[in-house]
């Protein structure tokens, strides 16, 4: 019975799972597709599917407008620099609720959790000013700076944190570990998944975080990351609308977290596979 | 090698006291065994004694230093856990050269070491794998070899066999005391298995509700139990313990009536109780011996062979329960009616508060019958 249910419903299985790759991955490929068109064949009704003559007119263009190299390196340096942030504060944080036991651990753990509910919208405001009185507004390092601990990064760590036998701490312990090296080399290794994780997560989120750094760069174009530029973008070609253009500049965008996806999702499956339980 | 001393030791957390006022002397390359049952502070006082666990209050010695502020790392322990906690990631040889590594020690020094350790051990073809490619046994004695090569005053054990079948448990034990042998070196064992303690110890330290209950040789716990406590739990199968009132008092005899045998005369070997003083009379199933001239009456219950012995439940007249050891070539089916007999000199005698009246400490059993 099970044999012939398997044999019926794989099949099935297997279309449901290659429509839903392919609704998933349609707007990345039109997105790449687009930017290799003419303006006439980006813009024409019904839509050209393929480009008669692929060509690279459209990143040109996209590089005569913003500088998308200094624009990409500051994404890059937010992203980095947020996401080694979150993974340092995270795993100190996590490891602290997950194995040591003091005062005010558990309402202090809730109360964190708290923040996750918090509308960021509503941070916004405070948090700028916080950061413009530090004499920060308008730097990268301002942008950075609030972003470097995240309570979902800290329950995350501790969930999994939770989850390393107490009795590989103690004999790292008694090997003479101090506590940054038990963290950093006993228990960060036992949960390589989920620190590539939140790793993904993070820069992915900080990558195409918008909100923030339009808030806080206040215009100071040389400090825009990939994300404000394509609103630049947008923006320049307003009246004579070229879609390709802004999908050249959306492809170049995407770029780095797709590499860093595809990289990690490799990582993912040797970590699974090299930590498996065995009897 | 160093010699570890506790002075009135006790660890609570919060109104809990878990351990209270652990006064103990482990000599310099003594094998020294803590057993109990679960829950009784075994584990947390070992943990203790390593520095992963606060002393709430006393103090402890390792060798001539007062080590209650230092850090696992600064006291000279290496330790085997019971879960192995073989760093995953690392090889067998990562984790040998972890702790030397940390303690920033030559190459070749570490290379000394490790090849050392492995030899003796006989994992040296197993240097280059990870715990998960191990079996148990194997994880034990790479465990063992992270612990040798630190080359530590005290060795801490916690339950380090549990987690093995009982074959490789004789195997590992049997290693564990050659170890011992070859390193001379003072080891601290906490386990709940009391063969293992009367197999490895060269005194046993027998603990409940976080009190010491008695601490000397196997032979000493298993002849002199201290209380009736110690007298259960030591002894493979239990003793028997009934209620008994002292009927009569002479120069060496004391005469019990013991409930469900009736009169039974012991030597009066120790402290010497008042006549109707309520007693706890105990007494061991290898020296109860079926006897069809037996005084005592009995029904077998239940009957367990074990190969070299069988192991007989039966009921006294009264009802109470009494345990019987005899040889293998017993007979005794559920439900048969026998006779048996004791020597009073075999008998333990408990006061009213559970602590042992007689025999007198240095008193032998007779051999089992």
């Amino acid at each position: 019975m099970t044999a012939r249910r398997f044999g019926f419903g794989r099949p099935l299985l297997a279309l449901v799972i290659i429509g839903v790759a392919v609704i998933a991955a349609f707007p990345l490929v039109w997105m790449v597709l687009s930017s290799l068109k003419t303006p006439q064949e980006s813009m024409q009704v019904p839509p050209v599917w393929l480009p008669r003559s692929p060509n690279f007119e459209a990143y040109r263009e996209v590089s005569d407008v913003i500088d998308a190299g200094r624009s990409m390196l500051n994404s890059a340096i937010i992203a980095t620099s947020a996401t080694l942030g979150i993974l340092i504060t995270s795993l100190m944080a996590g490891y602290a609720f997950a194995k040591y036991s003091f005062k005010g651990r558990d309402t202090l753990f809730a109360i964190m959790i708290a923040t996750m509910f918090l509308p960021p919208i509503v941070t916004l405001i405070p948090l700028y000013r916080i950061v413009s009185e530090m004499g920060l507004a308008g730097t990268l390092f301002g942008v950075i700076l609030p972003q470097l601990g995240n309570a979902f990064g800290i329950f995350l760590m501790r969930q999994f944190i939770a989850g390393v036998p107490n009795d590989l701490i103690d004999a790292a312990r008694v090997d003479g570990a101090s506590e940054l090296r038990v963290l950093f080399t006993v228990v960060a290794p036992a949960i390589v998944p989920a620190i590539a994780a939140l790793a993904l997560f993070a820069f992915t989120f900080h990558w195409n975080t918008y909100l923030w750094p339009l808030t806080v760069l206040q215009g100071n174009t040389d400090n825009y990351p990939i994300v404000l530029s394509l609103g630049r973008l947008l923006s320049y070609n307003r009246g004579a609308m070229n879609a390709g253009f802004v999908m050249a500049g959306a492809t170049l965008a995407v770029l780095p977290p797709l590499v860093l996806f595809v990289f990690l999702q490799k990582f993912f499956v040797d970590s699974m596979v090299s930590t498996g339980v065995k009897g | 090698m160093a010699s570890v001393k506790l002075e009135r030791v006790s660890k609570s957390y919060e109104a809990l006291t878990v351990l209270e006022n652990i006064d103990l002397e482990i000599a310099d390359g003594e094998f020294c065994v803590f057993v109990g049952p679960s829950g009784c502070g075994k584990s947390t006082l070992l943990r203790m004694i390593a520095g992963l666990e606060d002393i709430s209050s006393g103090t402890l010695w390792i060798g001539e230093r007062k080590v209650n502020a230092l850090s696992p790392k600064e006291r000279g322990i290496a330790m085997v856990f019971q879960s192995y906690a073989l760093y995953p990631h690392r090889t067998v040889r990562g984790n040998m050269e972890f702790g030397l590594k940390l303690s920033r020690l030559p190459r070749a020094e570490i290379d000394r070491r490790v090849a050392k350790a492995a030899k003796m051990l006989q994992i040296e073809h197993l240097l280059d794998r990870r715990p998960s490619q191990l079996s148990g046994g194997q994880r034990q004695r790479a465990a063992i070899g992270r612990a040798v090569v630190r080359d530590p005053s005290v060795f801490l054990f916690d339950e380090p066999l549990s987690n093995l079948d009982a074959a490789l448990r004789v195997s590992t034990r049997r290693e564990i005391a050659d170890l011992h042998r070859t390193l001379g070196a003072t080891m601290i064992y906490v386990t709940h298995d009391q063969v293992e303690a009367m197999t490895l110890a060269d005194r046993i330290v027998v603990l409940s509700d976080g009190v010491i209950q008695q601490v000397g040789t196997p032979l000493d716990l298993y002849a002199t139990p201290a209380n009736l406590f110690v007298a259960r739990f030591i002894g493979s199968a239990q003793m028997n313990v009934m209620n008994a009132t002292v009927a009569g008092l002479s120069n060496d005899t004391i005469t019990l009536d013991v409930a469900g045998l009736g009169a039974v005369l012991i030597p009066a070997l120790g402290r010497v109780p008042l006549e109707g003083d309520r007693v706890s009379f105990g007494i061991r199933p290898e020296h109860l011996a079926v006897d069809p001239e037996g005084p005592y009456r009995a029904r077998a219950e239940a009957a367990e062979n074990l190969g070299d012995h069988v192991l007989v439940e039966a009921g006294l007249p009264d009802g109470e329960p009494v345990l019987l050891k005899c040889g293998a070539t017993a007979r005794i089916a559920r439900g048969d009616q026998m006779n048996f007999r004791l020597n009073g000199v075999d008998a333990h005698l408990f006061d009213a508060d559970g602590l042992r009246i007689s025999p007198a400490p240095g008193h032998e059993p007779t051999e089992p019958v």
